[in-house]
């Protein structure tokens, strides 16, 4: 941790973004300056700057070729880099933990008795693990409100099916080498399903549509199939709100 | 609201504009039209704005109908388009009348036609954007591809339509050979100098794997340092040139994700991304070398031509010579020249347009 501190390096991505990498590894550090620098991108209002899609290590930044050139962009995003950006907006959220519910095995769960064998553990002690670690959201990507987490404890740590299923359903959380995640969509997936959230992760309607942003922590809570559907109605009624605790959750 | 009726969607229809813009970062993929200069004539030819948005049709096979008069262009790929059996002119606006049916036969050319209608596709729009994102159900009726017996709503014309046609210089070259210009980077240092010698020198092939989210290459494989084929995650745009483990390239359309942990070699310079977009399997595809630079002004230079080229009149009319007190006057009446009694015309005399009240006492 804390290594590639250096500074960052600016680079035309095509003819209409430009790409600042903060380095090249999965590191809380460089994912804390890219964020950071996100916030100033966006309150220096550069002319022709139209959207900024941070990621684990780097800030791509798309621009109007017809307003703006790539010089232009270039220098000013290579001034900003030197001006100290001060806390990211995720660095605010370092203490919020998104609580969500998740029903672990059986049904909803088809891999976790597969995750336990591998790892030569009870069921019960992968649920414990997995719910017992607030995981960090690294950016958002993949698909629509899917949180890329980091901090998964090794020792639930799986190799993904060797034939992917062709439908995963959706609020599906798996485990995948050692990262874990939860699909937002049904789609198809490789990943080992330990468990099942009915809260939705995105809503196009919702302001952000996002339930779980960058920079903050999340705990799966494991409910029962019980409280699995009494929880799905309320989503299904519009009812229910994600458990969001700032402050040590 | 006026409607188009999907009687079958052919191959894959889909509602599609300019693309989902500013949602990026919350992993929402931009999607939106593949050809954008199709569009952004087809939106021109009716008077709409440019990245409103029209049925995407692909590869053929399908029909629509109108249940009322509709103001319509084809612009793309040539698909055969027939209007109750008649064919339909491509890049020119028309009158699609009342009940009358618009079928898409095989392709002639290219892969991609925009069914565009004056007052626009007006579906629900979702985050900003009516383009559907079929992986994760956004957009178009209900986040899904047509099917038959769907209902397109679409907006009242802007103003006036007239007929119009795309110069024949101005529409986009579909060709079974494309070069396209590529800016390298942001990961060309991931590959050998081989590797890159390799991408720049050689001829690949579309794969029939391609589709909306990407075109898979086939053709020789790109060397990487250290055979390493995957980076930490970062954004990709349209015409990103990943090479994954196969050592073979793919590039980014519309429908890409977000992010992708593929080293890209290069990424396509815009101006020549809609030629991708209606190259058919099996077409050849070479990749040349270009700076940042001069593929900006390649763009500007581009969308000016798009933007500014003056469309051409292609409305039917019928012509008169008349002696009016002895003077000879040509006269310009629009079609159908129908018989009735005094009517407001736009007609064209000795040359000039003038909006005139006219009598047509007999055919």
């Amino acid at each position: 941790m804390g290594q590639d501190l250096s500074a960052p390096i600016v680079l035309p991505v095509g003819d209409a973004a430009v790409l600042v990498e903060f380095g090249d590894s999965i590191d809380p550090d460089v994912n804390d300056r890219v964020y950071a620098f996100a916030q100033s991108v966006t309150a220096a209002e550069i002319d022709g700057v139209e959207e900024l899609v941070p990621t684990y290590r780097s800030l791509l930044v798309q621009y109007d070729v017809h307003q703006s050139t790539y010089e232009d962009v270039a220098a000013r995003l290579g001034e900003l880099t030197g001006v100290s950006a001060g806390p990211a907006d995720t660095a605010d959220r370092d203490n919020v933990h998104v609580h969500i519910p998740v029903a672990y095995g059986g049904e909803f769960g088809p891999d976790l008795e597969d995750v336990a064998d591998h790892n030569g553990l009870a069921t019960q002690e992968v649920i414990d693990i997995h719910s017992g670690t607030a995981y960090r959201v690294f950016m958002l990507g993949f698909a629509p409100g899917f949180p890329y987490l980091g901090g998964m404890d090794e020792r639930i740590a799986c190799p993904r099916l060797q034939t992917p299923r062709v439908r995963v359903p959706a609020g599906s959380v798996g485990i995948a080498e050692s990262q874990t995640g939860v699909y937002p969509n049904d789609s198809p997936g490789g990943w080992r399903i330990i468990g099942r959230t009915p809260v939705k992760l995105f809503d196009p309607g919702a302001e952000p549509p996002a339930a779980i942003l960058p920079g903050s922590r999340v705990i799966f809570e494991p409910v029962s199939e019980t409280e699995y559907g009494s929880i799905a109605d309320q989503v299904e009624a519009g009812e229910y709100t994600i458990k969001i605790v700032d402050g040590q959750g | 609201m006026a409607e188009i009726q999907v009687i079958s969607p052919g191959v894959l229809s889909l509602v599609q504009d300019g693309g989902r813009r500013g949602f990026q970062r919350f992993g929402v993929s931009v999607s939106g039209a593949i050809d954008h200069d199709s569009l952004l004539l087809g939106n021109r030819l009716l008077g709409n704005e440019t990245d409103c948005a029209a049925v995407e049709v692909t590869f053929g096979g399908a029909e629509f109908a109108f249940g009322e008069d509709a103001f319509i262009a084809i612009t793309g790929a040539d698909l055969t388009a027939t209007i109750d059996g008649t064919p339909a002119p491509l890049w020119e606006s028309f009158l699609a009348p009342a009940n009358s049916r618009l079928s898409f036969g095989a392709p002639v050319n290219g892969m991609r036609a925009y069914l565009c209608v004056a007052g626009g596709i007006a579906s629900e729009p979702v985050l900003g954007s009516r383009s559907t994102h079929v992986a994760s159900a956004i957009g178009g009726l209900d986040g899904g591809a047509l099917k038959a017996e769907d209902a397109l709503p679409f907006g009242p014309a802007p103003g006036d339509p007239s007929s119009l046609r795309v110069p024949a210089d101005l529409a986009p070259q579909i060709e079974s050979s494309v070069t396209v210009r590529v800016v390298p980077g942001p990961q060309e240092d991931a590959f050998t100098a081989a590797g890159v010698g390799t991408f720049y020198g050689s001829a690949y092939a579309i794969s029939d794997r391609s589709d909306r989210q990407g075109v898979r290459l086939e053709g020789p494989e790109i060397e990487a340092v250290n055979e390493k084929y995957d980076i930490v995650s970062d954004a990709v745009v349209f015409g990103s040139i990943q090479v994954p483990g196969d050592r073979k390239p793919i590039i980014l359309l519309a429908d890409r994700q977000t992010t992708g942990g593929y080293p890209k070699i290069g990424t396509v310079a815009s101006v020549d991304a809609p030629r991708l977009a209606q190259a058919q399997p099996g077409a050849e595809i070479r990749f040349e070398r270009t700076e940042v630079g001069a593929a900006q002004e390649a763009a500007r230079e581009r969308r000016r031509v798009l933007a500014e080229t003056p469309l051409e009149d292609a409305s039917p009319s019928k012509s008169f010579s008349l002696n009016v007190h002895g003077q000879q006057h040509d006269v310009r009446l629009p079609e159908p020249v129908v018989a009735k009694p005094l009517q407001t015309l736009q007609v064209d005399i000795d040359g000039a347009s003038e909006l005139v009240a006219v009598e047509i006492v007999d055919e």
